[in-house]
């Protein structure tokens, strides 16, 4: 797991290892979403698109997508959560994680949010009154 | 210590002795070895010496009986009848659950869907055999395409999901038709979970609008979202916020101009009956849940449904058989070529269309008009009400609902979950929650036409008097429901651990807990 300042962070609440490619939901996310009861892991060896949807964990509000934080190759996937679903909200950053992706741009990962960014701008979405949206 | 409860109307109830103060033990539980609910008369047919399994293939047969229930009927009546009562149900509460528009069933319907015309006819009976159901059939679906402003209706499909699988398949039919192999298909990000499930059901890829700051299609976002690939868009309107997208003629022609076709979610025609067409919007497809909007019992799935109007052009691809009046008379022929066939066996759900078409023949065009007026005044009103102690995200007169929210509530330690229970202490259901997920801790909000002002303001109070509590005493709040059969459940382990069935215990001795309570 590496140091929390070298994560990336997407405006769709997912974080990004860009050294070991791991990919999970933010402590915002998870307390946003609340209790997760299932997560649908992708195929290893998936092809995905920055952006587009890799896996969904769903919780007892509701079930949400997981975005591809890059473009790249699903090279992993987090098997303990078939069984264990709640390590999601115990520890996203850490054994929570979902899928391990090899970017296809390594320098790709530096368009995403640092962490300051991040805590900045889920400040101001909150603040921003009115409707916003809340993917995860 | 167990927490207690102060209605606000004088009684205090303690859990274990409200009006339902032991919760009913599964049927199992009851069960006595050797008891029966029948008896029956000395079998008069010849059987084989071994009995009537030697007639049955040997691996049809399972290695023991099934563990069943043995009650009497008298038991048996007992413990539904128990169940019934515990039950929050439109017929016994304010059931405000929002987008599902849960109203009052009229009691004729019943009545007149039991003729036995009606509950005994099959499927296979020769046309000739079931005219009057034809008819009904032949009547509704024409009543459907005046209402939605459209040209053709199936009333195959079940469900308002299966409409929308049924529209999306005739979309792709007709692009494919005209030669166009088209991949995408735009929701906003406030759609129905149904409409990108749907859409993804049927091979497209989804994509997601953003909603603006006043909760309607960003336009601007639409304009880039859809292109030459584009085969639907779909839309609810009024739209999961109870607003009316004011823009929707602009929407439908940017969605038209690159070729694509607009598809309503008919989820929310109680806000449109009389006042607006789809059709007249711009919408080419529309399907209606027959059972919200048209007063059909629908707690628990059903069974509904959810026929699909279209406009001409899309008319050679409706589901067949089609109904067909000649004369007089009505009879199903077979549809052309270009259907997209059969999405249903037989007609559908008739039982649903039978209520249907009761609601709509006893209250005519004008008292349609009023329903949609009432649905629309009642939601404003409570609205109006209950944005003194709750956020309204958007604030704006709104249709037949409106969505809520309880952050202010959250600073204090209380969820939307928790006022939600609270709302049961007080003799109300739930509204829906954490829907639309644009809106943070979301109260969404449907009265329905059939409440009185009473009622309305009975629910209000008790919103006002839980955000009261939110307050002084959120432990309350936090730990409710305290007056109901059942305390809070495990929403979670039941989520994480499905144990959906009963299993006799080990020992044959009945299970821990049951049967406890005030005793016999």
């Amino acid at each position: 797991m590496a140091n929390r300042d070298a994560l990336r962070f997407t405006k769709t609440h997912e974080w990004f290892d860009p050294t070991a490619g791991a990919v999970g939901i933010t402590e915002h996310a998870q307390e946003e979403i609340s209790d997760v009861v299932f997560v649908e892991l992708p195929n290893v060896g998936t092809v995905v698109r920055a952006g587009q949807e890799a896996a969904v964990v769903e919780s007892v509000k509701a079930a949400f997508s997981i975005y591809a934080p890059v473009a790249g190759t699903i090279t992993a996937v987090n098997e303990r959560l078939r069984r264990e679903p709640a390590l999601v909200n115990t520890a996203p950053h850490g054994d929570g994680w979902i899928f391990t992706l090899k970017a296809q741009d390594p320098a790709a990962a530096a368009a995403l949010m640092t962490q300051v960014q991040y805590q900045a701008w889920i400040v101001t979405e909150k603040d921003s009154g009115g409707v916003h949206a809340e993917h995860s | 210590m167990k927490p207690t409860a102060d209605l606000g109307t004088g009684y205090k109830l303690v859990p274990g002795t409200g009006p339902h103060r032991a919760s009913e033990p599964l049927i199992f539980e009851r069960s006595v070895s050797g008891r029966r609910g029948f008896s029956l008369p000395p079998l008069d047919v010849p059987m084989p010496p071994a009995g009537v399994t030697a007639w049955i293939p040997a691996e049809r047969l399972r290695a023991a009986p099934a563990a069943l229930p043995e009650v009497s009927e008298r038991e048996l009546v007992q413990h539904f009848m128990k169940l019934a009562h515990q039950n929050f149900s439109v017929e016994t509460n304010f059931y405000p659950l929002g987008s599902c528009t849960m109203k009052y069933n009229p009691r004729i319907h019943e009545e007149l869907t039991a003729l036995p015309g009606f509950s005994t006819a099959h499927p296979y009976e020769p046309d000739a055999a079931v005219q009057g159901t034809l008819q009904l059939l032949g009547e509704l679906g024409q009543w459907l395409g005046d209402i939605l402003g459209m040209d053709g209706v199936t009333l195959q499909p079940a469900a308002g999901a299966h409409g929308e699988f049924t529209g999306l398949l005739m979309a792709r039919a007709y692009h494919e038709a005209q030669g166009r192999s088209r991949k995408k298909v735009v929701v906003p990000d406030s759609s129905h979970g149904t409409n990108p499930a749907s859409a993804a059901l049927c091979g497209y890829e989804v994509v997601e609008v953003r909603s603006n700051a006043r909760g309607r299609v960003d336009l601007a976002a639409l304009h880039r979202a859809v292109d030459q690939d584009t085969a639907v868009f779909m839309l609810t309107n009024p739209n999961t916020l109870g607003l009316f997208e004011e823009e929707i003629l602009e929407i439908s022609r940017l969605v038209h101009g690159v070729g694509g076709l607009m598809y309503l979610d008919g989820a929310n025609m109680n806000a449109l009956l009389g006042l607006f067409r789809p059709g007249d919007m711009g919408f080419d497809i529309t399907h209606v849940n027959i059972h919200k909007t048209f007063s059909i019992p629908h707690g628990s799935g059903g069974p509904g449904g959810g026929p699909v109007g279209v406009k001409r052009h899309l008319v050679p691809f409706l589901p067949g058989p089609l109904l067909k009046k000649e004369g007089q008379a009505y009879r199903w022929v077979e549809a052309p070529p270009s259907s997209i066939g059969r999405v249903r066996a037989f007609a559908g759900n008739i039982g649903a269309m039978v209520r249907a078409y009761l609601y709509i023949k006893t209250l005519g065009a004008e008292g349609l008009r009023h329903v949609a007026e009432h649905a629309i005044l009642n939601a404003n009103y409570l609205k109006a009400r209950l944005k003194t102690a709750y956020t309204v995200p958007v604030d704006e007169p709104c249709m037949h609902e409106f969505v809520a929210s309880a952050v202010e509530q959250k600073r204090l330690g209380v969820k939307a979950l928790d006022i939600a229970k609270r709302l049961l202490d007080y003799g109300c259901y739930a509204p829906t929650i954490y829907f639309p997920l644009i809106v943070e801790e979301a109260l969404m909000i449907e009265p329905s036409e059939t409440e009185s002002r009473q009622a309305l303001d009975q629910f209000a109070d008790a919103l006002l008097a839980i955000a009261q509590e939110a307050k002084t005493n959120p432990g309350q709040v936090q730990m409710a429901p305290h007056t109901l059969p059942v305390e809070r459940l495990d929403e979670v382990r039941a989520a994480r651990e499905p144990n959906l069935r009963w299993r006799p215990s080990p020992d044959g001795a009945r299970p821990q807990g049951a049967l406890q309570g005030p005793g016999p």
